[in-house]
């Protein structure tokens, strides 16, 4: 009732067969992080679905952000999060208690099934089948670069000023104060 | 623009909404000068606030903000003052706060805030400012230490913007707010010394018996607004130039301009209203010399300035003008002679302030407008003059009396030598201010003398004023000369050793000696004009007469006058300086008792008025008390035990049987809702995004 | 290509990550759900860039702020968890009910 265009049309572009196998891999994925048994795969299946999500955008001509993603998620935050694994010892191998009982479980799914439900209903209800003008022309670098600079400067550098609030809060917290026969030896 | 908001708008915006701004032809509008001028009433009264709350905390203690707000002032008002002389200004601004409904004839009556910038108004802003600012330079030296230094400020700053409220007011209602605020402000300084009863009543005086003339001035407002259908001056004058044919103001006007008349009365403390001014002098002396002597006082004088044409205008109030001139000439003359017996410096020169406020209500009354205004002008100099010399003496010798004075010429030159300029200017000797104005007021009484009918509002009473007025210079001469033998010569009896007060307080009376010399000559008749066709700037034009040449005759008489009277207080109480005090003792049999006891006014107000209204108020009051009130009270007592009884019964088994199953029920809730604060995030985080998304399906579905 | 497969792509992403938030004890995997919110807000962000066509590019500037500022809410929240882990021993979230008191 919300599109006009057939399945048959959408799957004759190109794009929309990669899309369809991104998106499969992606919720796939998805689901595996929020499901697995084992930390480490947690954390690799999450790279899957944020390398899908580049290849994404890569679709939607915005390389940048692509390129971003790539190198900030995949190449740092997923880095942390393996350290942070690492650091609390987590069990590598299989663990039945990474997870609520089910009880807890049901319920979890019933609500987020509900805000996948609502979401989806909304974002169909007004924008059916309109189309995306998407890769047709790419957006250049040095637009974003200039619009960052331009237009946005003010919360860039209000981004900055709480990544840099971010690094001092982490060392301040995460820091292991010396015991006193460490201060001993120290001094 | 009929919001609250209109009304702070003009502090944000000057020209938010104008409505007036009209120029009369040959007159100019003032330009940006006139468009701001509703700063002169705000600064002083921002200023005002502003030291009540942060004052003291202030390096000068809030005497900084006073005196620049006043010095703001001053300068603006001779900027204006100059501008007039150079061409006429007729400017009027206003922001319209709200209308209170419509009258019988369809007029809406709106409430506006304005500012008007004429000729009169512009006169005012510079006698207030001027003298304003002098003043407070010399009360920042005379007031120190005191205890409430900040909190005297603070009064007086309200009371500058309280009297240009009521200057630059271009309708009544302001005008009375203006009047009110000055009334305010003169209450809060004269009981400034309130420790000390005497002058914390004083100040009740002086505010109920304003009050009492007030509801004159109210009734006469709501007389002429009703029947015009505007509150503005301009309205109603624009209707009176009309005429009277078809008027429904001058079926009233007689009544109305009594009305009028008797608020005047009341601020410029015409007799019989005058009592309160001379115990108005329990304040503080710079509060005398600006509100009591130059400005507040001639109030009363501006208000019948501002509304001259309405008493002035055949078949209007023309005919309340013979009242106008006979209580004028009492004042002038009946007030004069106290100060010949007071021995407070500062009475003697309140009661030389009435006397010279009736020349001005004379004046008026003779339809002699510029006269009088002119009279206004030259002595809110030489009389805030007087005072503050007055007080730079009281000063040294602490003491009010010249009994303890005497012989001050060799302590004290700079106060000396103001004080006798002043002296002589009041007098009126040539060629200083008081000569000037006085002279052209009994110009103008003569010329209504023989030139008006009876028709024309009895004016014709004047030939007889004209001998009263010339014998009132005379006395005060006289009085003057009384004053300055017994404080500045002879010998010194007061204690201690009297000094010369500091340069704060001499510059300004040097300052004030200048203007009391030179005011006078802007408006010499025949040489020199500017003050007649400044206070000419008027939307309607006043069409008073004003002499074009000196008569040399009146002069000359004046001028004997004058002399005479200080040749026989020369001889009176100067010849033998030893024994000045044993005759100034000297009296005589009937005029002597009655003038000190101020004609027993003060006495028939008190025991005719105040006393048989008091016992017999006080009386019903203590009946009511004890029978209609002890009664109520009684049945009250006795029916609260009663009811308490019952009250009782119903607590123990009603309200408390309710209040053990509320606390159980709050009590069972809890135990449940307990369970459900389980500290953890996640459940709290579920419970969030359920909630969310229940409500938002809510509002979508329905 | 049609707006919506973005959209909905986003919403199950969205939800999936919900579900992540809401049934995960160890909180490290509760981070990586966050991370997978983020996520599905950026692909909606870029989509609707495109969509409305911005000559400020203004979706994908936004995506990139919120990429900066995932980055710092992962480097506090793990930074937080080792601290919790180094204080009591374990990392899982059940058993920090310190709210309740």
């Amino acid at each position: 009732m919300f599109f006009a265009v057939t399945v048959g049309d959408w799957l004759g572009e190109v794009e929309n067969w990669v899309f369809a196998v991104l998106a499969i891999a992606m919720v796939y994925a998805a689901i595996r992080v929020v499901t697995t048994k084992n930390v480490v795969h947690a954390a690799l299946f999450l790279v899957i679905a944020l390398g899908g999500s580049a290849a994404i955008f890569l679709l939607l001509g915005a390389e940048f952000v692509a390129w971003t993603v790539v190198m900030v998620y995949i190449g740092a935050v997923i880095v942390l999060f393996l350290f942070g694994i690492m650091i609390t010892r987590a069990p590598l191998g299989y663990e039945t208690k990474l997870s609520h009982p089910r009880r807890v479980r049901i319920g979890a799914a019933l609500a987020s099934g509900a805000l996948f439900l609502l979401i989806g209903g909304a974002m169909l209800d007004a924008f059916g089948d309109d189309p995306v003008p998407a890769a047709i022309d790419p957006t250049r670098t040095s637009d974003i670069g200039q619009s960052i600079f331009e237009r946005f400067v003010i919360p860039f550098e209000v981004v900055s000023f709480v990544l840099l609030a971010a690094l001092i809060g982490g060392i301040v917290i995460a820091r292991q104060d010396p015991t006193v026969e460490e201060e001993e030896v120290l001094q | 623009m009929s919001s609250p908001l209109a009304f702070v708008a003009p502090l944000i915006l000057a020209t938010a909404e104008e409505e007036g701004g009209h120029a009369v032809e040959h007159f100019g509008d003032g330009g940006v000068l006139a468009e701001f001028a509703w700063l002169i009433p705000v600064v002083p009264m921002v200023a005002a606030f502003a030291i009540a709350f942060f004052g003291k905390k202030s390096p000068l203690k809030g005497w900084g903000l006073a005196w620049g707000s006043m010095a703001f002032v001053a300068v603006y008002g001779v900027a204006l003052f100059i501008s007039n002389l150079i061409e006429g200004i007729t400017y009027e601004g206003a922001i319209s706060i709200g209308d209170i409904g419509t009258d019988a004839s369809g007029h809406t009556l709106g409430l506006e805030w304005g500012w008007m910038v004429d000729g009169l108004s512009i006169m005012m802003y510079m006698v207030v400012g001027v003298v304003g600012v002098l003043v407070f330079t010399y009360a920042k030296s005379y007031m120190e230490g005191d205890i409430r230094f900040t909190w005297f400020f603070a009064s007086f700053a309200l009371f500058g913007g309280g009297m240009l409220v009521l200057v630059s007011a271009p309708n009544l209602i302001q005008l009375i707010v203006g009047w009110e605020l000055v009334g305010v402000a003169s209450y809060l300084l004269i009981g400034h010394y309130w420790e000390e009863h005497e002058n914390s009543s004083a100040a009740i005086k002086a505010f109920l018996t304003n009050k009492v003339a007030d509801v004159g001035l109210f009734i006469g407002a709501i007389i002429i607004s009703l029947s015009v259908g505007s509150f503005r001056f301009t309205d109603i004058m624009e209707h009176i130039s009309h005429g009277a044919d078809h008027s429904t103001l001058a079926q009233y006007s007689f009544w109305a301009g009594v009305a009028i008349f008797i608020g005047a009365m009341g601020k410029s403390a015409q007799f019989p209203l005058h009592v309160w001014l001379p115990d108005a002098m329990a304040g503080p002396t710079p509060v005398s010399a600006l509100m009591h002597a130059a400005t507040m006082v001639t109030a009363g004088v501006y208000l019948i300035g501002r509304l001259f044409p309405f008493y002035n205008t055949p078949g209007f109030a023309d005919d309340v003008r013979w009242i106008i001139i006979v209580i004028g000439t009492l004042t002038l003359f009946l007030t004069g002679l106290i100060a010949l017996v007071a021995d407070d410096i500062k009475k003697v020169l309140a009661y030389s302030t009435l006397s010279q406020l009736g020349y001005m209500m004379v004046a008026m009354g003779a339809g002699a407008y510029t006269a009088a205004l002119f009279h206004l002008f030259t002595h809110a100099f030489f009389k805030s003059l007087l005072f503050l010399g007055a007080g730079s003496v009281i000063h040294a010798v602490h003491s009010n009396n010249m009994s303890d004075m005497g012989g001050l010429r060799k302590y004290m030159p700079q106060t000396y030598t103001t004080f006798m300029i002043g002296s002589l200017a009041l007098a009126g000797i040539f060629p200083l201010a008081g000569f000037w104005s006085k002279d052209e007021i009994l110009a103008s009484i003569q010329y209504a003398g023989s030139n008006y009918t009876v028709e024309q509002g009895g004016a014709a009473l004047a030939n007889f004023v004209l001998v009263v007025a010339i014998a009132g210079a005379f006395v005060t001469a006289f009085y003057m000369t009384r004053a300055v033998s017994l404080t500045f010569f002879g010998k010194y009896k007061g204690h201690g050793h009297p000094h010369e007060s500091p340069k704060m307080m001499t510059y300004p009376l040097i300052a004030l000696a200048g203007f009391s010399v030179v005011a006078g000559w802007i408006n010499i008749p025949g040489v020199t004009s500017f003050f007649t066709d400044g206070v000419a700037a008027r939307f309607l034009a006043p069409g008073d007469h004003h002499a074009t040449a000196l008569n040399y005759g009146l002069a000359a008489v004046g001028t004997l006058a004058a002399v005479g009277g200080i040749v026989v207080g020369y001889f009176l109480w100067f010849a033998d300086k030893d024994t000045q005090q044993e005759r100034d003792k000297f009296r005589i049999p009937v005029l002597y008792p009655l003038l000190e006891h101020k004609y027993f006014i003060d006495d028939f107000y008190m025991d005719g008025i105040v006393r048989p209204l008091r016992g017999p108020v006080a009386r019903a009051v203590d009946w009511f008390n004890g029978h209609v009130i002890d009664l109520v009270i009684n049945g009250a007592g006795v029916l609260s035990v009663r009811l308490g009884k019952i009250v009782y019964w119903f607590d123990q088994r009603g309200v408390d049987g309710a209040i053990n199953a509320s606390a159980a029920a709050a009590g069972g809730t809890g135990g449940m809702l307990r369970l459900l604060q389980t500290g953890r995030i996640q459940q709290y985080a579920f419970l969030i995004v359920a909630g969310t998304v229940a409500l938002v399906a809510g509002f979508i579905i329905f | 290509m049609i707006i919506n497969q973005f959209l909905l792509l986003g919403a199950a992403l969205f939800s999936i990550g919900v579900y992540g938030v809401l049934s995960r004890r160890n909180a490290v995997l509760v981070l990586l759900s966050v991370e997978l919110m983020l996520a599905a807000v950026n692909i909606n962000m870029v989509a609707f860039d495109r969509l409305n066509q911005d000559v400020m590019a203004g979706g994908q500037v936004f995506a990139l702020f919120i990429i900066a500022v995932a980055a710092a809410e992962v480097g506090i929240g793990i930074a937080i968890v080792l601290l919790i882990f180094r204080n009591r021993r374990s990392a899982n979230v059940d058993e920090l009910d310190l709210m309740k008191l």
